[in-house]
């Protein structure tokens, strides 16, 4: 086993984690941070792929690399806007949670995100 | 060899520069706005739509005469290395949709998000008009980009855009939605990511005609596929993963909602299509399609129902969403394993005629209800009565609208829902028809249901809060009347829809 | 060899320890903490993987900024009570979903096409018309550049986004960052010496990122950080969000490609193409204004929304 093939391993579990947080943790925050993982996790992922495309006197394949930097950008101005959002909902309803208070909403499902 | 046959696809677009211009205009629009700010902002959006639409009709024109996709090469690198941008069939139609109806959209935000000559800069508005641009750009590059990694852009882009939207009312139920909209929106997209990930792990390319030449099926095709579908499914708002969509759309603003429902739900799917129909080569799996079926069926029947036990207007319309997704996904099962037969053509065409006039008609039940709800102070269904002496034709255009969305000739839906009939039917797959005819019959229930509150006779005089200008009115109705009049269209203009398609569906193609 | 497989091991196995913690742990802080740990672990295995250029940028702005702006966030929210309603046989089931689907991934990964298919032949071909040296600038700022275009609308969207949750009444003002009003305090210290040192670091990075690995990202992250230390220690002012300069500033980097695209439509043909002899030049060009243009944004991210309208 290589080492680039254990990395992909650790990012197939990452996304794993990240997922089960963001599906179940009912705190905005802590899904944030789930979805954090699980984009960390995919990027591992392209990482790995990139390490396994050494060639031409490189150690790594230049486009998924390249792919994963405008990724992690992207994934901060998702936290970003996220994070906001958070806080705008406590500022304005006074608790952090995705569960609808207003009775006129009918949808049934209230728990999940 | 490969390159020889990238080039060949690309080559002959001497109008390829039109596909850079359909994205960069908004873009434009959008880094101009943002940084002058104040009156600009809306002069720049009316400035763009101009611009935007006539580059949307002049693309659509360049394919339809030529029957030939349109593509560009960004930057002079040919794919694998480089981003290409290509125009087909469906990409012409969906550049045109969408024009129109942003641009209708502007002319009724005009009212509510406009600044006052010597006013200062004003939240609202300002973020407005600039994501109105921004929903334009990404959209059009959802439409036009021929490379995986881009369309993830492209996606994010359109997030980043839309769910600001949601919460611009700045109430706790509207940041609530948003936050959820985006939540699913993020998981939706890195999803899709992974599954670019692995097909360029297993193929070493990002480009989709590539792609579909070196594809062949094995695990990592069908677990990256699944992966993409299934994240484009949760931005699509498919049943189950759809309940972040009515709270979101219903608690926008009417002209955001109206851009919501009827095109950005239509971007993720329309990445689907891209994805099994252009990347992925010949035989499809068979069992997927059918269950990518059985999920639309879902959505038509809970959502047509839910739709219908709704007490306000706008989750009624936004329900009615939810529901009249599910018929594009039944393009899923009456296409794949049926390619070459003229079928299958026939039910391609129904499920975009579908998209097309769900877009018009659903943009303007969104406005009609939106002045209805300015005029009355509420959006309550049963206490809608007399609304149709006091806003004639908002309650025509809304009329209008459910006709289509009933499937009733004439119009979009009709048409739509009759080919898909039909390709079912003489497919041997009876079972669809039956959904789409029971989707029709609860359609009709919501829509004769508010139809006759507001026709009803007045137990008191409403009292208009707001006065609705006529040519306010009138928006929404044009854009019910398109929906009528793709009902009408002949058939021949719509083997438009198969330009540029691989060969498998039997009439026009390459 | 052994010794970095067992290194690699190692990693992982506290990769995983330190991911399953953030997961489980009750308190939000901890699990934010553990989050920056997390990110700085992350460009370890960057580094493993000789993505050097990941590498810096996943410590700068995947961990650096993405902790600061989770610790902001910390101090803006209420208190929670550990709120833990999902029910056990939900989590039960959500858990060998998820179990299931990182199975899957890895049995692709474990199978992944042995040569794997590459892109590092052509990009080293096509280096020399591109003029740098760096394969990852070239791919970012020259093949793929259409991409990186487009993810610098995505920073200005994503900060209009969060601008548009300001109050009606503060559009226009000031985001708050924290504030400490010591005037002689080590802060202040830190913020005047640090900042020039910082500067030249990033400008530096910046310059190499050409032919090594580096580049605006990176760079962009030790300007952000830089200047959010000044204003932290009120060295400097935070703009007011309709600050003619700031919005100028936060345009300009897609703005540069903007122009730089059609400069290129122009003078070779095709939209974001460079005339070959000028390429290097240009890529450097059009890499100041980005570099500047997102270390505004990102400051600008983690402040969030105006806070006041005030005439300060």
């Amino acid at each position: 086993m290589t080492s680039a093939t254990l990395f992909g391993l650790c990012g197939a579990i990452l996304i794993g984690l990240g997922l089960f947080e963001l599906i179940t943790d009912p705190h905005p925050l802590r899904k944030i941070l789930g979805f954090n993982l699980l984009g960390g996790g995919v990027f591992l992922v392209l990482g790995v792929v990139a390490r396994r495309g050494a060639a031409a006197g490189y150690l790594g394949d230049p486009v998924p690399q390249a792919l994963v930097i405008t990724g992690i950008v992207v994934a901060f101005s998702a936290t970003a806007l996220a994070v906001a959002l958070v806080v705008r909902l406590s500022e304005v309803s006074g608790r952090v949670s995705l569960a609808y208070a207003s009775s006129e909403q009918t949808d049934s499902d209230g728990a999940e995100g | 060899m490969i390159a020889d046959a990238a080039t060949s696809l690309d080559a002959a677009s001497t109008h390829g520069y039109l596909l850079v211009l359909a994205i960069v205009v908004p873009v434009g629009g959008v880094l101009i706005a943002t940084a002058v700010g104040g009156r600009t902002a809306e002069r720049t959006a009316f400035a763009v739509i101009a611009a935007g639409l006539i580059l949307g009709f002049a693309i659509l024109l360049d394919v339809w005469m030529t029957s030939r996709p349109l593509a560009y090469v960004l930057g002079n690198w040919a794919a694998p290395l480089g981003i290409t941008l290509r125009a087909d069939g469906i990409s012409a139609v969906m550049l045109v949709t969408t024009a129109l109806i942003i641009a209708a959209t502007a002319l009724y935000a005009c009212a509510d998000f406009t600044i006052p000559r010597d006013g200062l800069e004003a939240r609202a508005p300002f973020v407005f008009w600039v994501l109105l641009l921004a929903v334009w750009a990404a959209l059009n590059t959802v439409f036009l980009s021929g490379d995986l990694f881009n369309l993830y852009v492209a996606l994010e882009l359109l997030t980043f855009a839309a769910v600001p939207l949601v919460a611009l009312s700045g109430r706790a139920e509207a940041i609530t939605a948003a936050l959820r909209y985006l939540l699913f929106a993020l998981a939706g997209s890195i999803f899709y990511l992974l599954g670019v990930a692995l097909l360029y792990g297993a193929y070493g390319t990002l480009d989709i005609i590539l792609l579909h030449q070196r594809i062949r099926p094995e695990l990592a095709v069908s677990l990256a596929v699944a992966m993409m579908t299934a994240g484009l499914l949760a931005k699509t708002a498919l049943f189950p993963l759809h309940f972040w969509l009515p709270p979101a759309h219903a608690g926008a603003p009417p002209a955001a909602s109206a851009i919501l429902s009827a095109l950005v739900v239509k971007g993720s799917f329309f990445l689907i299509i891209r994805i099994w129909f252009d990347v992925l080569p010949g035989s499809r799996s068979l069992a997927a399609a059918q269950v990518l079926g059985v999920m639309g069926a879902a959505a038509i029947l809970f959502g047509s129902i839910v739709a219908f036990r709704q007490a306000r207007l706008k989750l009624l319309i936004a329900y009615s969403t939810v529901a009249q997704i599910g018929y594009l996904f039944l393009l899923f099962p009456l296409v794949v394993g049926f390619e070459g037969s003229p079928w299958s053509a026939t039910a391609w065409t129904g499920g975009w005629i579908q998209l097309v006039s769900h877009a018009f008609a659903k943009a303007a039940m969104f406005m009609a209800a939106g002045l209805i709800a300015q005029a009355l102070g509420h959006d309550r269904i049963d206490d809608l009565g007399g609304v149709a002496r006091a806003l004639p034709l908002t309650v025509l255009a809304f009329a209008i609208s459910g006709i289509s969305l009933m499937g009733v000739p004439p119009s979009g839906g009709f048409v739509a829902k009759w080919l898909m009939l039909s390709a079912s039917v003489e497919e041997g797959q009876w079972w669809w028809a039956v959904t789409v005819v029971a989707g029709g019959l609860i359609a009709g229930a919501y829509v004769i249901r508010v139809m006759t509150r507001m026709l009803g006779p007045r137990l008191e005089l409403p009292t208009l809060s707001v006065k609705v200008d006529r040519w306010r009115q009138s928006l929404p109705l044009s854009l019910a009347i398109c929906a009528m009049l793709l009902g009408l269209l002949p058939l021949q203009s719509l083997e438009l829809l198969q330009v540029g398609l691989p060969h498998f569906l039997g009439s026009a193609g390459r | 060899m052994m010794v970095a497989l067992i290194v690699d091991v190692g990693l992982a196995i506290l990769i995983l320890f330190v991911a399953g913690w953030i997961v489980a742990v009750r308190s939000t802080f901890a699990a934010v903490i553990g989050f920056v740990v997390y990110g700085l672990l992350l460009s370890l295995v960057w580094v493993r993987l000789w993505a050097i250029d990941i590498a810096l940028t996943e410590a700068a702005i995947g961990s650096g900024v993405t902790g600061a702006l989770l610790l902001r966030t910390l101090s803006r929210l209420p208190v929670e009570h550990s709120e833990r309603s999902a029910n056990g046989s939900f989590r039960f089931i959500a858990g060998l979903f998820c179990a299931f689907i990182s199975l899957a991934i890895a049995m692709v990964i474990v199978a992944l096409p042995e040569p794997a298919p590459t892109l590092a032949p052509e990009a080293s071909a096509g280096l020399p018309a591109v003029g740098v040296g760096n394969p990852v600038t070239a791919v970012l700022l020259s093949y793929r550049a259409f991409d990186t275009f487009l993810e610098k609308v995505v920073l200005v969207l994503a900060l209009v986004g969060c601008w548009s949750l300001a109050a009606d009444r503060d559009w226009g003002g000031t985001p708050v960052l924290w504030r400490y009003s010591d005037p002689d305090g080590v802060l202040k210290f830190l913020a005047q010496t640090l900042p020039p040192i910082g500067v030249l670091v990033a400008i530096y990075m910046l310059w190499t990122g050409a032919d090594h690995p580096g580049g605006a990202f990176q760079a962009s992250a030790m300007l952000a950080a830089m200047w959010m230390l000044t204003i932290v220690a009120g060295l400097m002012r935070m703009p007011r969000t309709n600050d003619d300069l700031l919005r100028l500033t936060l345009v300009s980097g897609a703005s540069a490609f903007l122009l730089l695209g059609f400069a290129g439509f122009g003078i070779v043909g095709s939209f974001l193409a460079y005339p070959p002899d000028y390429a290097k030049a240009l890529i450097v060009a059009v890499e100041i204004p980005m570099t500047i243009a997102v270390a505004a944004t990102l400051v600008m991210l983690v402040a969030g929304p105006p806070q006041r309208r005030d005439m300060s």
